[in-house]
């Protein structure tokens, strides 16, 4: 059993803010993370190592520091790291992003089954998991919440809006998961200092065989013209006093909004 | 773009003849050939186990945009064949005539299902001029599989400028599936979207990094446009049943032994109508500040007088109190009820970034630093669990 899990490095969301002259995000003092929802995809991919064997390779597409990212999937019991790094990959949107990472796994060549987070929480797309589906020409699960694995098949518990789909696909495939599917593991300090030390292998574009006008801004054709801080509403009246007096004023300020109650 | 093959890989297994939605395979001498049906979906390509299929796709700048014209909605059915689509298929509809109207152009729904004909007139009423409609009993229930093959052979057959889909779990699988097929840009989770007046371009507006940043994104040069688009912000039209609008039967012939995907269960979830967050006038809401999941009884109580949803923050839901499809905010539901009350909830950017267009805040919480405070309409520093069985009491008295 191969599995290839996909992470990505992300600030840690709360902390990013927006300088209101230059209206660009403000990355000192903002800490790299793992995007957590891979950490569920890691997860997800380990339990089923240590259940069928197998290999369970962690790849990345990022600078030179989302090492940090590897280290840590290599530290919660990973095998080995693939970090993607190149300039030409800059500026990636998640069309592009599918294609480079799709070249990757092309590389490493063998895998049954490759694990995605439903999303990253920088971009809150979840785009690109279904597109290195669609790349690689082989089905796709999102938002797994549960899974099976035998006889070549992955038979996955969907989380969808209203209710819960159960589906079945042949392997090789790709799964993306839910926060709700494991409760991910957390490194021992042994296992830490272990991947300290771990070789990470570094690929380039020329290494997966990349075509320069599919990868990075050139090959994305979305752009991000502007960005800034979202308008909050101003806040309004605060009741004080008793139980009783903050109870009766708002009952009252409901009762005039006379909305159709149950309607 | 173009399907290609590759003759001394093929065996002539028929796999793409089986995969083709669109009945553009014919196999001759053991070899498969493209007919004229052809609309370079790329379900062969994808069926075929040989490697002797490619579609060859490449984003490409030199694409000719003055051939794209027309503005599209992927419409959704709601779930439990009750004929009825989710409310953001009637969204994105009044969203959609608004910009087919800026660009001078026709607004078409795409409608797939399995006798669903009927439905049709319903996307017209609410704003469609045209309909697609793709019918087969492959297509009753969602797949990625035969949905990414009908709509992306479809798009490259009609060239669509501008593609809509709901950003409900089914749009977010089939959007990116499509847009990596065709090679078109796609927007995630869209909350604005417009016509931008000098190069008539799709203006794009979503929230990014949990609700923190806004960012605005266009698709210069690849066409379709494609957005999906966050249910419970744009505003859906009137109906108006006498619209006139026109039908058009898509040909597709789709084969059950050639999807990938097989659907073992559909369970739905609880019905019992305080979960319904998207149409609900009145939520409550409760968070961490409940302490532990037995007191979300006060929530359900206080909805129940008002006889409004149940709605949660990510604490709560994380937390394992309550299920995640109650969740509000950037990772869970966008809502925009007339009156959102929310208790025990600090206020998260996430949060905020899912709620604060309500058209009334009430927030209830021990601490006056919170920042939900300053978005609510009325606040009320104090305990939730005085206040809110109070309130509860004395909303039954006077409502």
């Amino acid at each position: 059993m191969n599995i290839v899990v996909c992470i990505k490095q992300v600030p840690e969301t709360t902390e990013v803010r927006v300088d209101p002259k230059t209206n660009a995000l403000i990355r000192e003092g903002v800490k790299s993370i793992i995007n957590p929802f891979d950490e569920n995809a890691i997860e997800a991919a380990l339990q089923l190592r240590d259940a069928q064997g197998g290999k369970v390779t962690v790849i990345c597409m990022g600078p030179p520091q989302a090492e940090e990212a590897l280290r840590h999937a290599l530290a919660m019991g990973a095998d080995e790291a693939i970090l993607l790094c190149d300039p030409a990959s800059r500026g990636s949107d998640t069309l592009a992003t599918s294609y480079t990472l799709a070249q990757v796994v092309r590389k490493i060549g063998e895998y049954d089954l490759i694990v995605c987070g439903k999303q990253a929480i920088d971009g809150d797309t979840g785009q690109v998991g279904p597109g290195l589906a669609e790349r690689l020409g082989i089905p796709q699960v999102t938002f797994a919440i549960g899974l099976e694995l035998s006889d070549g098949k992955l038979r996955a518990k969907r989380v969808l809006d209203d209710f819960f789909e159960v589906l079945e696909v042949k392997l090789p495939a790709v799964m993306t998961v839910v926060k709700q599917i494991n409760e991910p593991r957390f490194p021992g300090m042994r296992n830490v200092l272990k991947a300290k030390k771990a070789q990470i292998t570094k690929w380039s574009a020329a290494d997966i065989n990349a075509d320069l006008t599919q990868t990075g801004f050139d090959g994305s054709p979305t752009t991000v013209i502007r960005v800034w801080p979202p308008e909050r509403r101003s806040g309004g009246t605060m009741l004080a006093g008793s139980t009783d007096e903050v109870v009766e004023a708002l009952a009252k300020a409901i009762k005039e909004l006379n909305i159709a109650v149950g309607g | 773009m173009a399907v290609k093959l590759i003759v001394e890989n093929c065996t002539g297994c028929r796999l793409c003849l089986r995969a083709c939605p669109y009945g553009a395979v014919d196999i001759t001498e053991g070899k498969a050939n493209f007919n004229d049906s052809c609309t370079q979906c790329g379900a062969c390509a994808t069926s075929c186990k040989f490697g002797a299929i490619l579609l060859e796709v490449a984003f490409s700048r030199d694409v000719d945009t003055t051939q794209y014209r027309g503005v599209w909605v992927v419409a959704e059915s709601a779930p439990g064949g009750r004929g009825e689509f989710r409310r953001g298929t009637y969204e994105l509809l009044g969203k959609g005539r608004e910009l087919a109207d800026k660009r001078g152009t026709g607004l078409s729904a795409v409608l797939f299902g399995d006798q669903v004909e009927g439905l049709a007139q319903r996307l017209i009423a609410f704003g469609a001029d045209k309909v697609y409609l793709a019918q087969d009993p492959v297509l009753a229930h969602y797949r990625t599989g035969p949905y990414t093959d009908v709509l992306a052979g479809m798009i490259n057959q009609h060239k669509p400028e501008i593609v809509l889909v709901s950003a409900t779990p089914q749009g977010r699988d089939l959007a990116p599936r499509v847009a990596a097929r065709i090679s078109a840009g796609l927007t995630a989770d869209c909350t604005g979207l417009d016509i931008d007046e000098s190069e008539g371009l799709l203006v794009q507006t979503r929230p990014a990094f949990g609700g923190n940043l806004m960012a605005t994104i266009v698709c210069r040069q690849a066409r379709p446009q494609m957005a999906t688009v966050r249910p419970g912000v744009m505003k859906a039209l009137q109906p108006d049943s006498s619209r006139a609008g026109e039908v058009v039967a898509v040909p597709v012939h789709l084969d059950e032994r050639g999807v990938a995907a097989k659907i073992i269960e559909i369970v739905q979830q609880e019905g019992d109508g305080q979960v319904n967050l998207q149409d609900a006038q009145i939520i409550v809401s409760g968070g961490r500040g409940l302490g532990k999941p037995e007191n979300f009884s006060l929530i359900r109580e206080l909805a129940d007088a008002l006889r409004g949803a149940v709605g949660a923050s990510r604490a709560a839901v994380d937390a394992g109190w309550i299920p995640a499809y109650h969740q509000v905010g950037q990772t869970g539901r966008t809502v925009q009820p007339k009156l959102y009350i929310a208790c025990g909830i600090s206020g998260a950017v996430q949060h905020l970034a899912g709620m604060g267009s309500s058209d009334v805040i009430v927030a209830i919480n021990k601490d006056p630093s919170a920042p939900i405070f300053s978005v609510a309409t009325y606040g009320i520093v104090g305990d939730l669990f005085e206040i809110v069985p109070a309130l509860t009491k004395k909303l039954r008295e006077v409502l």
